[in-house]
């Protein structure tokens, strides 16, 4: 018995040697560079950008409060926090849209034939076949001044003066929500496709509208795909970089462009730095619910 | 015999691969931003094989420098990032001054606060930063910093804005009568309070006035003179206005690295960019202006005579130096305060 464990273990331990490439792999690309971030957060600033050898928290310090330029004494400030609180803004808002949207696109293609689904599938990831950036930029001709949208309504003389949608925070919003809607669309579709839809036709059977079918029935069974569309959606919206800076005209900073800006003609490494392990906490809480709920979602099931 | 044979083996391939080396240069450079012809021509004349990889921002090109080995023998910094360069011993003597072309370049550009009187680096393209203004659209006078900071009726809410937090802050500081890197408090409140109130008559800030303006979008942006020549000819109501506040100049320069593999092609390249021939296809390429004198002659008329790239009389750019850190931080402060 006991050398039939013996193998056991020792066969786990070669199939843990099987990981070992991409644990590697991990620990030097991913968690190297961020302990440098974090190393680099809490030093000082040299002078032409990089950092200076000394352990300072001044860059958390100035997160929240700022040395008045007049007396020097600290007080609280709040540009950092509503540049942060703006961009969570817009992330939750791209996620709601993309759900609203992104649901019904989902259930539609769950509800196909199985041999048509694939093919939706396909359609879904052809915005991927092309770069993020060319995929904005289309989007800026389709909306500006002088853009499709507004030639067509100026020769059908719907308006007479082009309506501005580029360089507003419609435009970043749409942007975004255009940019992630398949992160939205395809794990929704995923619990969908899973979705025993002959539990649908029993809610109906016992007399259930079809508001509380969806509600009671469908939502809950299809909640890990929500939830990881959603995920999926806020992260990379609440770290956007590109489309908010194109889209939005660059008059609000999003915290992508405030990190650019400290490790560019700011030349605060350290502050940059600060602000990027800020972020990371923030999208770390959002995971950490998500998989408290998920948790919680199995041990009622 | 077979000892023989071996040492003959290394030293053919010894000489081989001097040969190799003697044969190329490795070029880091802005993207885009060398004329191709010329290279070749450098190419034909010299033997050379040259390659050519590109950076983005001064950064970039320092963070990656600075790491080592990286096997490029010239780059093209900025005006400051020479000093930075210079400073932190990352640059060859490569003394420019001694080599036969350097009679040619323009008496101002040899005595530049970033390496004064040429020791480590060349000019390479040479430009102005302030504006332009569809005259078509607005006809008064826009030789003045009033067009961004006090717009008139016409340019308000049309405006780009390049997305430079100093060049900004620099042309508040020249409308305002201030000196750069001011680190008066009562006067960077005034500066402050300046861009405030100017902000809602903005639309934009961006790096790309030449496209914003081209397409449409606004009818006067800070910008740079090349890519308002370029934005001209699609255009062509447009016009580069010279401030009567002051203007703001840049160069970027030919260095030689220090751990350059190959030295004596790198110099034969600075003194080859010295001549007013190759400045001039280069200028023609990139659409700036370039150190070096009679290279006008070099480029077509229409660009050489344009109103962006031959400046009025009296006109002289002013080269502004990096900002002391604890400037920056209230430059910092004032700019996240303005686009909060």
């Amino acid at each position: 018995m006991a050398e039939i464990k013996d193998m056991q273990r020792l066969d786990d331990a070669r199939r843990r040697l099987l990981t070992l490439p991409a644990v590697l792999f991990i620990l030097a690309f991913a968690a190297l560079p961020l302990l440098v971030v974090l190393a680099y957060s809490f030093m000082k600033p040299a002078t032409y950008g990089g950092v200076e050898w000394q352990l300072s928290a001044d860059a958390y310090v100035g997160f929240l409060f700022q040395k008045d330029i007049f007396d020097d004494s600290l007080t609280f400030s709040s540009e950092y926090l509503l540049i942060f609180a703006r961009t969570f803004l817009f992330g939750i808002a791209t996620t709601v849209v993309c759900l609203l949207i992104g649901f019904p696109t989902a259930y539609y293609m769950a509800t196909r034939p199985p041999q048509t689904r694939n093919w939706w599938v396909l359609l879904i990831t052809i915005p991927f076949w092309s770069n993020l950036l060319v995929r904005t930029i289309a989007v800026m001709f389709i909306i500006r001044d002088e853009g499709l949208i507004n030639t067509v309504l100026l020769s059908l003389g719907v308006v007479d003066q082009p309506v501005t949608m580029i360089f507003t925070d419609f435009a970043i919003l749409l942007g975004l929500f255009y940019s992630f809607l398949p992160f939205m669309i395809l794990p929704v579709y995923a619990s969908l496709e899973k979705l025993d839809f002959r539990l649908v036709e029993a809610g109906y059977d016992l007399y259930a509208s079809r508001f509380q079918v969806l509600t009671r029935i469908i939502i809950p069974l299809t909640w890990p795909g929500i939830a990881t569309g959603s995920l999926l959606v806020f992260i990379p919206s609440f770290g956007a970089y590109v489309t908010p800076l194109l889209l939005g005209g660059g008059r609000h900073l999003m915290i992508g462009d405030l990190i650019a800006l400290q490790f560019g003609s700011s030349r605060n490494w350290p502050l940059g730095s600060a602000f990027s392990m800020i972020l990371m906490a923030f999208v770390m809480l959002a995971l950490f619910f998500q998989i408290r709920k998920n948790a919680g979602g199995v041990s009622h099931g | 015999m077979r000892r023989l044979s071996y040492l003959t083996a290394a030293a053919v391939m010894l000489s081989a691969t001097t040969c190799l080396a003697a044969g190329e240069l490795h070029i880091y450079n802005w993207g885009d931003y060398v004329s191709p012809a010329m290279l070749e021509k450098f190419s034909k004349e010299f033997d050379v094989k040259v390659t050519v990889d590109s950076y983005d921002s001064n950064e970039t090109m320092l963070s990656k420098i600075r790491a080592g080995g990286s096997g490029y023998d010239v780059a093209m910094p900025s005006d400051y990032t020479v000093k930075i360069m210079v400073d932190e011993g990352m640059l060859a003597k490569a003394e420019p001054a001694s080599m036969p072309n350097f009679k040619n370049l323009r008496p101002d550009m040899v005595d530049v606060y970033w390496d004064e009187g040429r020791h480590y680096s060349i000019p390479w393209m040479h430009g102005l930063t302030a504006f332009a203004v569809d005259t078509a659209i607005y006809k008064g006078d826009i030789d003045t910093y009033a067009i961004l900071f006090d717009p008139p009726p016409e340019l308000q809410g049309r405006i780009n804005m390049l997305d430079d937090m100093n060049s900004v802050m620099h042309a508040a500081e020249r409308y305002l009568g201030f000196p750069r890197c001011t680190g008066d408090k009562a006067q960077l409140k005034q500066i402050s309070d300046l861009l405030n109130k100017a902000k809602p008559h903005w639309r934009t800030f961006s790096y790309d006035g030449q496209s914003l303006m081209t397409s449409g979008d606004v009818d006067a942006s800070m910008m740079w003179n090349g890519n308002a020549y370029r934005a001209r000819l699609e255009r062509p109501t447009m016009k580069f206005a010279y401030p009567k506040e002051g203007i703001e100049g840049f160069m970027d320069n030919v260095v030689v690295l220090k751990d350059a593999p190959n030295l004596e092609n790198a110099k034969l390249f600075l003194n080859f960019m010295m001549d007013p021939e190759n400045a001039g296809m280069n200028s023609d390429y990139n659409k700036y202006d370039n150190g070096v004198a009679g290279s006008d002659k070099f480029m077509p008329a229409d660009f050489a005579g344009a109103p962006e790239i031959k400046r009025p009389d009296g006109v002289a750019p002013e080269f502004v130096k990096p900002c002391p850190a604890e400037v920056v931080e209230i430059y910092n402060k004032i700019w996240t305060n303005l686009r909060k």
